[in-house]
């Protein structure tokens, strides 16, 4: 089961320390970590998507809130909030492969934000299924390298996660 | 016009009158270069504060530590950076383990030289993020007095746990104001919901064979209190973990002492037997339940504990009791009606005479020379009810936790979650110190061997300490072990030591004697409880002592060890 955990944390020396050392003393499993100021430079705000069951899951928030700058953590539901990830992915340029990386970003909306004869870079944004969808694609076509930032996360609507 | 109060200090007086305004009386520590100018100021307030020196900064740990079970009170040690500091580091997890309120309070080179592996230089923060409750790396010195009442105040709230404050040395010496103020409260708690609770009442008010299953959440003398009336009113039981030894005490009928691994047979059966479990600030260690697949399979289970994050960790509870455990405590014992659930005592009493039966023939087949439960039927009957007891690891520690008796709360000082052998020590000084009473150590030849060292710090002080060995020449709870479960292949366990506790206690500056029957023993306690000072009896016992009756690990009470089985064995 796929759970995304949002966390606001007080923008601290050390604090992604201590959250990234908790995964590893509990044996927790994590898929991706993303962390960034807020609105308020006080707090910074983490998304954990973790790959576990409900145990897995309930113990990491409740281990997560035991930490001292810990102020706050959600676990949101896929239905009432939104998620998104950005990749950069290099692709082996070629005559052949050339058309085939453009039509496949036009599709996925996605943009070549770098392009030299032996290589396109390519930014893609969405979920992660899509960024995976994107991923299979350029496969066959030889991927240089990649880096993806991780999932972030927010609420749908007006609700919102108080710090 | 100018506040009175505030004055202008450096950040060695900032934390001497911090410690001052927070209550503490008495601190453990060892200087070095990175804290000399603290000492300089402990020095100058030595009217005011206490500072007990130990032989070794792991003694001085575990010395505030046992101040701390003892006492209540947060115990606080102070140690130099580098080696100092990584001394701490098992009398800090120690204490984590446990739950044990404890301020650790490092210095570290300058602020300038941070980073450069400088002389001494260690990250201690690092070190001990995950066996503190939070820490703290200071870098200026106004924030000084806020970070330490911060780190009494975690310290204190909800569940407690070991904090350590490190100070590089120039934020020792910067200056600020200072301005005293009332000791830390801890943080508000949360509330069990109001819902819970009247599901928990409906499940005791149903329950036909309750048992109240206590840890160290429930420490303190009021807590035994409420729980005694707690098991009057529902007609029940009360057991409890390691930790929770030295809250009801010993002879009080329904309680029925520690189950577990080691526990006593009628508490283990009561549990396994019950309808309905009450867990009060106990985690359901490994320790304590055996398999937990096999664990309490006929019970409900109510778990009241401040720490969210205990709840369904080790066992699934049916209903969860998050928040202060004495205010959900209270709400549960005013609603729940008066029970009577007489097929319940007669299974439980019949289930300690059964134990006492099974205890009984063990002490019948006994043919040591000195018969362990002989040994504690004496130093029972010779202590007082405010002797307290310190203890290090191995079988002794789990013979002490079967036989000592208690008459009242927090008499008891044993490493219990971490298991640390060398703790007992340290730990029985910072008890007598903070209690003021007599207190025993009962330790074996290897656990004391490790840290035995701190005699000097009981003969400095002349603190009372009755150090008693149970000296059978081997690592006797891995030897156990290897009996029982590695075909008696005694792999390192068999000291061929020629050390003379008794020459040794001289060389320390102590008396000491070494006796090999229970008469002897008894003379020898005698005296040693009649000396001002410390005292060492090496006791010495048979080897092939065990202790039992003895759940195997993984296993439950279907496969316990007794004395019959053993000898089957053997």
């Amino acid at each position: 089961m796929r759970n995304v955990i949002a966390v606001y944390v007080e923008n601290k020396y050390g604090v992604l320390a201590r959250v990234s050392g908790l995964f590893m003393r509990r044996g927790f499993n994590i898929d991706s970590l993303t962390v960034g100021e807020t609105d308020d430079p006080k707090y910074s705000r983490i998304t954990i998507t973790l790959n576990g069951d409900e145990y897995a899951r309930d113990q990491l928030v409740n281990q997560l809130k035991k930490l001292y700058n810990v102020k706050q953590v959600k676990v949101l539901e896929s239905g009432t909030s939104f998620e998104r990830e950005l990749m950069l992915i290099k692709v082996k340029n070629s005559p052949a492969n050339r058309s085939e990386i453009m039509a496949a970003a036009e599709i996925y909306r996605a943009k070549v934000v770098d392009y030299t004869t032996e290589a396109m870079s390519v930014e893609v944004t969405g979920e992660p299924t899509k960024i995976n969808a994107f991923i299979e694609v350029m496969k066959p076509l030889g991927i240089v390298e990649m880096c993806r930032t991780g999932v972030v996360a927010l609420q749908r609507g007006g609700n919102i996660m108080e710090k | 016009m100018e506040n009175q109060t505030k004055k202008i200090m450096t950040g060695s007086q900032i934390v001497i009158e911090t410690l001052i305004e927070q209550g503490v009386t008495d601190v453990f520590g060892y200087p070095g270069g990175q804290v000399l100018n603290l000492y300089d100021e402990l020095y100058k307030a030595s009217d005011r504060i206490n500072h007990v020196l130990a032989a070794h900064e792991q003694g001085a740990a575990h010395a505030a530590d046992g101040y701390s079970r003892a006492t209540g009170k947060v115990g606080v040690v102070i140690a130099t950076s580098g080696p100092g500091a990584t001394n701490l580091v098992t009398g800090i997890a120690t204490a984590m383990l446990d739950s044990i309120p404890m301020v650790a309070i490092t210095g570290n080179v300058p602020t300038p030289l941070i980073g450069r592996d400088s002389f001494q230089e260690i990250n201690i923060t690092g070190v001990t993020m995950p066996i503190t409750k939070h820490n703290y790396f200071v870098t200026d010195v106004t924030e000084l007095a806020a970070t330490l009442r911060e780190a009494f105040r975690i310290a204190i709230s909800g569940r407690p746990g070991p904090v350590l404050v490190d100070i590089p040395k120039d934020i020792q010496i910067a200056e600020c104001e200072f301005e005293p103020t009332d000791p830390v409260t801890p943080f508000p708690e949360d509330e069990a919901r109001d819902e819970d609770i009247d599901r928990a009442v409906e499940l005791i008010n149903n329950a036909k064979r309750p048992y109240i299953y206590i840890g160290g959440g429930a420490a303190g003398q009021g807590m035994a209190m409420g729980i005694m009336a707690l098991a009057e009113k529902i007609d029940g039981y009360i057991g409890c973990s390691f930790m929770g030894l030295s809250t009801i005490p010993s002879d009080y009928p329904r309680f029925l002492g520690m189950q577990g691994m080691h526990g006593k047979f009628a508490s283990s059966m009561a549990n396994k037997e019950a309808d309905l479990i009450i867990g009060i600030g106990v985690r359901f260690s490994d320790r304590a339940t055996g398999n937990t697949a096999k664990y309490a399979r006929r019970a409900k289970i109510i778990q009241l504990d401040t720490d969210v994050s205990e709840i369904n960790k080790n066992v699934k509870a049916d209903i969860g009791l998050v928040g202060n455990i004495v205010s959900s405590f209270e709400r549960i014992y005013h609603k729940v009606s008066k029970l009577d659930n007489p097929v319940w005592r007669e299974m439980v009493e019949g289930f300690k005479k059964r134990g006492d039966d099974i205890a009984a023939e063990a002490e019948r087949r006994a043919k040591a020379k000195m018969p362990i439960k002989k040994l504690f039927d004496i130093i029972n009957e010779l202590k007082d009810a405010k002797t307290v007891i310190a203890t290090d690891v191995g079988q002794h520690q789990m013979w002490t936790a079967q036989y000592a008796k208690f008459e009242q709360a927090r008499r008891f000082a044993s490493s219990g979650g971490l298991g640390t052998m060398g703790y007992g020590l340290g730990a029985a000084i910072g008890a007598q110190i903070g209690s003021g009473e007599k207190t025993v150590l009962i330790t074996g030849d290897g656990s004391f061997g490790m840290n035995l060292n701190e005699l000097a710090t009981a003969v400095s002080y002349n603190t009372p300490v009755i150090t008693v060995i149970m000296n059978n020449g081997v690592l006797g709870m891995v030897r156990q072990w290897q009996t029982l479960f590695f075909g008696k292949r005694y792999s390192n366990t068999v000291l061929e030591r020629k050390t003379d506790f008794v020459k040794l206690a001289d060389a320390f500056g102590m008396p000491g004697e070494r006796v090999t029957t229970p008469d002897e023993f008894r003379d020898a306690f005698e005296r040693a409880m009649k000396h001002d000072g410390p005292y060492l009896i090496d006791a010495i016992i048979d080897k092939d002592e065990f202790v039992l009756p003895m759940l195997p690990p993984g296993g439950s009470m279907d496969d316990i060890i007794t004395e019959k089985k053993q000898e089957d064995a053997r």
